[in-house]
């Protein structure tokens, strides 16, 4: 009886795993259980969840603790706390004695980490914005890596005239930096009067669409490249030609033979992408070229928060903290997920 | 040798055209936009927008038009910015130096940290020391750059700035080197150690997992085999190995961030370099600027890529392709 080899059928073992602990099991097993042993990586899952859990909820936050529409400002309101009332921006304050300071934190359910220069709740703009974050940060590494996984299983399965074509436009848009891209196409789209109009669609400039398609896709290519490597090298191993000679149809090889095995690398990259799209974000808008007003981001936050820096610090610090702790935890997630599914870390990005 | 460097040129040239095709395309061409409007900044006269019509030959086709925005842009150097009434590309040229003296510094810093701490947690691997530089490695390259300029100016202008530790830290601001080194010095240490933490984390997770790569490699296992000592082959082999693919990331990271990449902090830190001009021109919506700080940025770092790309080739002949 043959010996069980896991090297022999492409199995690679961790440091701490012997034969005998993996037989039987299928690599998705194996790797879950690896990523289960892996405490900082779960740990580093469940903050994540836990800040989308926490941003998806900002209505419920806004309407029933804070009370307050963080979109509408409220410059000549009041707050009750403890009994006293206080104007929620306030004469004075500022080194000189002039101009308006807004209420610095709170620490109760009204303005819990104060206001910004419009009278709005930081605390719950800070927690829309992470709303308006996460989706576009979500969305565009989703759109990123849909796309690269097509054009990367169609270059490196067809090969030929078809991969020289994609692989050229893709190194093109590698060949472009980033921010320079992002910028000339943020300015064009959201300086048109009436939105982009395509036809059909009308998308306005305050879209949430635009800085997602942008940043979408700027970071194809950061995808396309190890998928469309693995697929050539998938494409001429024994179960690929054992499926051809068995006559299995184009479409059937690309995603009943190949696309599983390249599965692994997409489910490695996408947190690393998630992480990357939202810094990309929290830039543009920054920048004010990313999410426009009315709509806010946790760049957009930090923005307002620029001109209040050395009165009302919290304004600019809350939201740079969730974006923190929201992109090391993707990225400890990241490490985690290539340390369980690809413990010799093949896959690697920028 | 050769070969290659002649393949690679010509693909540096179609990478120019085309991504100068782009922009074109991108600020002339775009369905719903009107040009001349945008490149006239914010209400302008309709005879501004009759000049910029003529201008850019915008009732003309459009490979005209293309030819026409390439010599404003490279030829005749003429555009004018429609928000300032000032020549852009002199303007550029003059914020260079900013951007330049940005980028350097903070590259020194982040050569020298890098190395120590990727080399530090290859070296102590299996202690402890090892995962407590690989977190504070991923902390650094998780904060957003211009977050952190803004803690950094809390804490140095404001808050502690009355402490002693900070007390030295100058306003915002830029001073020539060659009007005042320690002026000069002093208001970009801060820019300087900013700009440096993401590199910082990025290129030591790079080099750490290149030292351990390397470590398995046979001629490794040979220097140790003829007796070297531990530091030599550390020195003389895994690390000279390694150094292979942080010298092409330098190369490629210096290009996109002299190029316009440290706009963030350049912004953060009101220095007024090409960044700086950039963003200035974004809020001001003035075109012409964006577009020649864009097409001149992506030029340079395509240009710094492809030499990146032969000096790699000349270093390590495995990567020239047949």
């Amino acid at each position: 009886m043959a010996v069980f080899e896991p090297e022999a059928e492409g199995i690679v073992l961790d440091a701490e795993e012997t034969g005998g602990d993996i037989a039987g099991r299928s690599p998705w097993a194996l790797a879950g259980r690896r990523l289960v042993r892996n405490k900082l990586a779960l740990a580093a899952l469940a903050l994540f969840v836990l800040i989308v859990a926490v941003s998806f909820a900002a209505p419920v936050y806004s309407k029933h603790v804070a009370n307050t529409d963080p979109f509408e400002s409220n410059i000549s309101g009041t707050v009750t706390i403890d009994g006293k009332t206080e104007p929620v921006l306030q004469q004075g304050g500022g080194k000189l004695g002039l101009g308006e300071t807004p209420i610095g934190p709170t620490w109760h359910s009204h303005y819990l980490l104060g206001a910004d220069n419009q009278g709005r709740d930081v605390a719950a703009r800070v927690l829309y914005g992470g709303r308006a974050s996460l989706e576009i940060g979500l969305g565009s590494a989703l759109l990123a890596s849909l796309v690269a996984v097509v054009f990367g299983l169609v270059a490196g399965f067809f090969g030929g005239v078809t991969d020289t074509g994609i692989s050229r436009l893709m190194d093109l848009i590698w060949a472009f930096p980033v921010y320079l891209l992002a910028i000339s196409l943020a300015t064009v789209l959201l300086t048109a009067p009436n939105g982009l109009n395509l036809g059909i669609f009308n998308v306005s400039a305050s879209s949430l669409w635009i800085p997602l398609v942008i940043i979408g896709v700027i970071y194809v290519p950061y995808v396309f490249r190890p998928i469309r490597g693995q697929v050539l090298s998938l494409r001429q191993r024994e179960f690929v030609e054992a499926a051809i000679a068995q006559g299995a149809s184009n479409f059937r090889l690309i995603f009943r033979e190949i696309l599983p095995n390249v599965a692994s690398t997409v489910i490695v990259l996408l947190p690393l992408m998630i992480a990357t799209t939202i810094l990309t974000e929290s830039a543009l808008s920054y920048l004010s070229i990313g999410v426009q007003a009315p709509k806010a981001s946790w760049g957009t936050i930090i923005e307002d928060g620029q001109a209040l820096l050395y009165t009302r610090p919290t304004v600019a610090i809350a939201p740079g903290v969730m974006i923190v702790l929201t992109v090391l935890a993707l990225n400890v997630l990241g490490d985690g997920l290539r340390d369980a599914l690809d413990p010799r870390s093949k896959v690697r990005v920028k | 040798m050769a070969t290659f460097a002649i393949r690679r040129a010509l693909w540096l040239l179609v990478v120019l055209f085309a991504i100068s095709v782009l922009v074109f395309l991108i600020f002339f061409a775009t369905p719903g936009v009107d040009p001349a409007r945008q490149m006239a900044g914010r209400n302008p006269s309709a005879e501004t927008i009759k000049n910029i019509k003529h201008e850019f030959g915008l009732d003309r086709a459009l490979p005209i038009r293309y030819g026409l925005m390439m010599k404003h842009m490279f030829i005749s150097r003429d555009l004018i910015s429609y928000g300032s009434h000032t020549r852009v590309i002199p303007e550029i040229l003059s914020a260079t130096p900013v951007t330049l003296s940005l980028v350097f510094g903070a590259a020194v810093i982040w050569v020298i940290f890098s190395i120590l701490t990727g080399v530090g947690a290859a070296v102590f691997r299996g202690t402890v020391i090892d995962p407590i530089l690989m977190i504070l490695a991923l902390i650094g390259i998780s904060i957003p750059v211009f977050w952190l300029g803004e803690v950094v100016n809390l804490v140095t202008q404001s808050r502690l700035h009355d402490f002693f530790l900070f007390s030295w830290v100058p306003p915002l601001g830029y001073t020539p080197l060659t009007q005042d080194p320690l002026m000069w010095f002093e208001q970009l240490v801060f820019p300087w150690l900013t700009l440096s933490v993401l590199y910082i984390g990025f290129y030591a997770r790079v080099l750490r997992a290149n030292l351990i790569e390397t470590e398995n490699e046979d001629y490794i296992r040979t220097a140790r085999a003829k007796g070297l000592s531990e530091r030599r082959v550390l020195l003389r082999h895994t690390l000279r190995t390694s150094m292979i693919t942080f010298v092409s990331l330098f190369g490629l990271d210096f290009g996109i961030l002299v190029g316009g990449g440290a706009l963030l902090t350049e912004v953060v830190f009101g220095l007024p370099g090409v960044g700086l001009l950039t963003y200035n021109s974004l809020t001001a919506l003035d075109l012409p600027v964006i577009m020649t700080t864009v097409i001149y940025g992506a030029f340079f770092i395509t240009l710094a890529n492809a030499l990146v790309d032969l000096l790699y080739a000349w270093l390590d002949p495995r990567v020239r392709p047949a």
